[in-house]
């Protein structure tokens, strides 16, 4: 099979690389060849963080580059709205509404932009977005925003719910286990 | 089982694999996870060293009383200890003594880009660079067979794509080699000059033995490809992205090994194809020696000796085409990293900035306050050298800059080579005034114990360093601590110590807002009413806060309560 890539994009701190951890073991369980990447260190404070997710029968570079993600999986508006030139003709975007002012936007030196969806739409990439700060609330904690996302993004993909059920018992602690599997139906039935 | 691993994960599975048992460390991104994930194996003895030239030397001693070692570095922790590399390169080892170096193209979290592997030319030890994290495991294990069989410390060069890549590991066993017994031998140990000569020769014909064995070696592959208008020379994640580009299109000589490097196998490839390409990230390390091979050969007249390449890149410049994705027309912000809600770096920088001072800077997540709008630093070297800077400014400077700078960093970069400038503030009598921003633990890596804390790298509570106690003992008389949360303190304190007429340090001491065990008074809110809209709160350059239609609102799921942006309001707007 063709190599598939999904990119994991959002805001240091949103836990975008828990929902990495995930969906490279779900992954992996399936047979795949899995490559995951991360940026860790100074990116990881607030800034726009990246993860690289693809699989396939052989994988051999550890990221995804310009025209090649088949989606790209956005924790903030802002940030899926920077990466649309690495998505493939006809990909598309997963994306929580929710809009995260960076630093310029708070200082005042630049403006959040308007009508990102509209605007990421007319470029002919079909875009999901949703509210799932909320859902994740509903589900009990802000934090669960990444297994929202992850809810959401297994509509557009044929794993099955046991495959995504023991993703999720393996990368999320006990403790929280029943508030992300709430969080993950919410995602997928919203 | 195939499992899949973090690239550095990998490597301190093949340390625990290849019967390492010590590890002494210096973390720095992206080696960081190396030293961490060795600590979970309860086999192994993993430490964090105050620098990297103290965990090269304690691997060391490990190697020579017998113990296969291991110590990991970024790339400009080997600066550090490049001191004790140049010479265990003439001495050997007794038992295997490997040294992971992992480089940043791109710089994501440094402050250079330097090629690591022309350290491994230089100090004349051998170096592997795996490609994905199934090779950071067997070339871990292979550093140590060879590291013995060749009496020699081996460098394994990890890059941010491989050491922060998870791809597919089959774990193994562990094998633990009999100890070796330490023999002593002047000879071979103690590098004065008459015996380094009789060293230096071996340690040439060192590095011969290792080209012939690196002609034959697994790891210096070729894999065959049906066109050979082109063959590729190329390692580490550029390996990747050029069997991504061109599959089996192209032969690749794939080598695992850097330096030294095989000469007939290169010329043999070389012979077998029309047009020879080097692929390879930031200099023309591999590309030189097929140049001083006499080989015709492309590199970086394609490749930028910049940043890092992608699949792409390799496409692009070989004559392929690429086709980007739709972009907005508009810009779009950038999101550069900031200081957490709540850090108690923020408070500091501002005041530092309001009282005009010039500001030595270090290493650390504390470099953000270079950042608009609090911009209050002026200098960012390395680790340590705001301390030392900071002498320099003031003793050549004299009273114009004694009383209106100061240096600040880190309670770990501190203990990490910011000790040795301040004994030489105090031994040559500067009136400098350093700030130690003491948040209780290594920031930026991600929360590494360091000799301040009290704690180590298992965990455990250990030996904790009195930083005050440690200014006093090597001569600082006047050391003062203070809330970085309290403003007004903070600027009565600096002023009284930048006009003492000797050397101070400050102590600016609350733990990392990120860490656990921090209790914090939970989210503030703003008052609309009493909010002017003045923008005072906006200077510090807090994430929590943000204007909306023209007042100062709060976002909850970010603020703490740190009270810092209170004191800034003078309509009582915010609490």
């Amino acid at each position: 099979m063709e190599t598939k890539n999904i990119m994991i994009v959002g805001v240091g701190g949103q836990g975008t690389l828990l929902a990495s951890k995930l969906l490279g073991r779900l992954l992996l369980g399936k047979g795949f060849d899995v490559k995951v990447s991360e940026v860790h260190g100074m990116s990881q404070r607030g800034g726009s963080v990246v993860t690289y997710v693809r699989w396939g029968d052989r994988v051999c570079s550890p990221i995804i580059d310009k025209g090649q993600a088949d989606c790209i999986l956005s924790f903030e508006l802002l940030e899926a709205a920077r990466y649309t030139e690495f998505l493939k003709p006809g990909g598309r975007i997963i994306v929580n509404s929710q809009q995260i002012n960076p630093m310029p936007v708070i200082a005042g030196m630049a403006a959040y932009p308007e009508k990102l969806e509209e605007k990421m739409s007319a470029l002919g990439i079909q875009v999901d977005a949703f509210d799932a700060l909320s859902l994740a609330e509903e589900a009990g904690s802000s934090k669960a925003v990444n297994l929202v996302l992850m809810g959401r993004l297994a509509k557009h993909f044929d794993f099955t719910d046991e495959e995504w059920m023991d993703a999720i018992e393996h990368s999320v602690p006990p403790k929280f286990l029943e508030l992300n599997k709430k969080a993950f139906e919410l995602g997928r039935s919203a | 089982m195939k499992t899949l691993m973090l690239g550095n994960e990998a490597v301190a599975r093949g340390l625990y694999e290849g019967g390492c048992s010590f590890v002494s460390s210096y973390p720095g991104t992206p080696s960081t996870e190396i030293t961490e994930c060795a600590a979970k194996y309860e086999e192994l003895y993993a430490e964090w060293a105050p620098n990297e030239k103290v965990a090269l030397e304690a691997a060391f001693g490990a190697s020579l009383s017998g113990r296969r070692s291991f110590c990991a570095m970024k790339h400009v922790g080997l600066n550090v200890a490049a001191d004790p590399l140049f010479t265990i390169s003439y001495t050997g080892v007794n038992a295997g003594l490997v040294i992971g170096v992992a480089d940043d193209a791109g710089m994501h979290s440094s402050q250079n880009e330097q090629d690591s592997r022309h350290y491994a030319q230089a100090s004349k030890i051998p170096m592997l660079e795996p490609s994905d994290s199934a090779e950071a495991l067997a070339f871990a294990k292979l550093a140590y067979e060879l590291s013995e069989q060749f009496d020699t410390v081996v460098l394994l060069k990890m890059c941010t794509r491989v050491s922060h890549s998870q791809s597919v590991v089959e774990p193994g066993e562990r094998v633990l080699p009999a100890r070796k017994k330490y023999v002593k031998d002047p000879g071979k140990y103690i590098m004065m000059p008459a015996n380094a000569k009789k060293r230096h020769p071996e340690v040439e014909a060192r590095t011969k033995a290792l080209t012939v064995w690196a002609e034959t070696a697994d790891i210096n592959r070729i894999e065959e490809g049906g066109d050979r208008s082109c063959g590729i020379i190329t390692s580490s994640t550029c390996y990747q992205y050029v069997k991504e580009t061109f599959g089996d299109t192209y032969p690749v000589l794939k080598l695992g090994m850097i330096w030294p490097m095989p000469e007939q196998r290169i010329r043999d490839f070389a012979a077998t194809v029309e047009r020879l390409v080097v692929v390879e990230e930031l200099d023309g390390f591999i590309e030189a020696h097929c140049r001083s091979l006499g080989l015709a050969v492309s590199g970086k007249d394609l490749f930028p000796d910049i940043g890092e390449l992608s699949q792409n890149l390799v496409k692009e410049k070989l004559g392929g085409n690429v086709q980007a994705g739709a972009a907005l027309e508009e810009a779009i912000p950038a999101r550069p990293p900031v200081m957490c809600a709540g850090c108690p770096h923020r408070s500091i920088f501002y005041v530092l900035k309001k009282m005009n001072l010039t500001v030595l800077g270090d290493i650390g997540c504390y470099t953000l306050g270079a950042v608009q709008p609090l911009g209050a630093i002026d200098t960012t070297i390395c680790m340590g050298a705001s301390v030392s800077g900071l002498h320099g400014f003031v003793k050549a400077g004299e009273e114009e800059n004694a009383g209106r700078t100061v240096a600040v960093i880190g309670d770990s970069t501190f203990i990490h080579s910011g000790v040795t400038g301040l004994i030489n503030i105090a031994y040559n009598e500067s009136n400098a005034t350093v700030i130690i921003l003491d948040n209780s633990i290594t920031g930026m890596t991600g929360h590494q114990q360091n000799p301040t804390t009290g704690y180590n790298l298992k965990g455990d509570p250990c030996t904790k360093i009195d930083l005050e106690s440690l200014c006093h003992a090597v001569g600082i008389k006047r050391v003062r601590v203070v809330d970085p949360y309290d403003m007004e303190a903070c600027q009565t304190v600096i002023g009284e110590e930048l006009a003492a007429k000797e050397p101070s340090v400050i102590i600016s001491r609350r733990p990392c807002a990120l860490l656990k065990y921090v209790k914090h008074p939970g989210p503030i809110c703003s008052d609309p009413e009493k909010c002017k809209g003045c923008k005072a709160c906006m200077r510090i350059g807090c994430p929590a806060i943000s204007m909306v239609d023209g007042k100062a609102k709060i976002d909850a799921t970010l603020c703490v309560g740190c009270g810092v942006c209170e004191q800034l309001c003078k309509f009582d707007a915010l609490g």
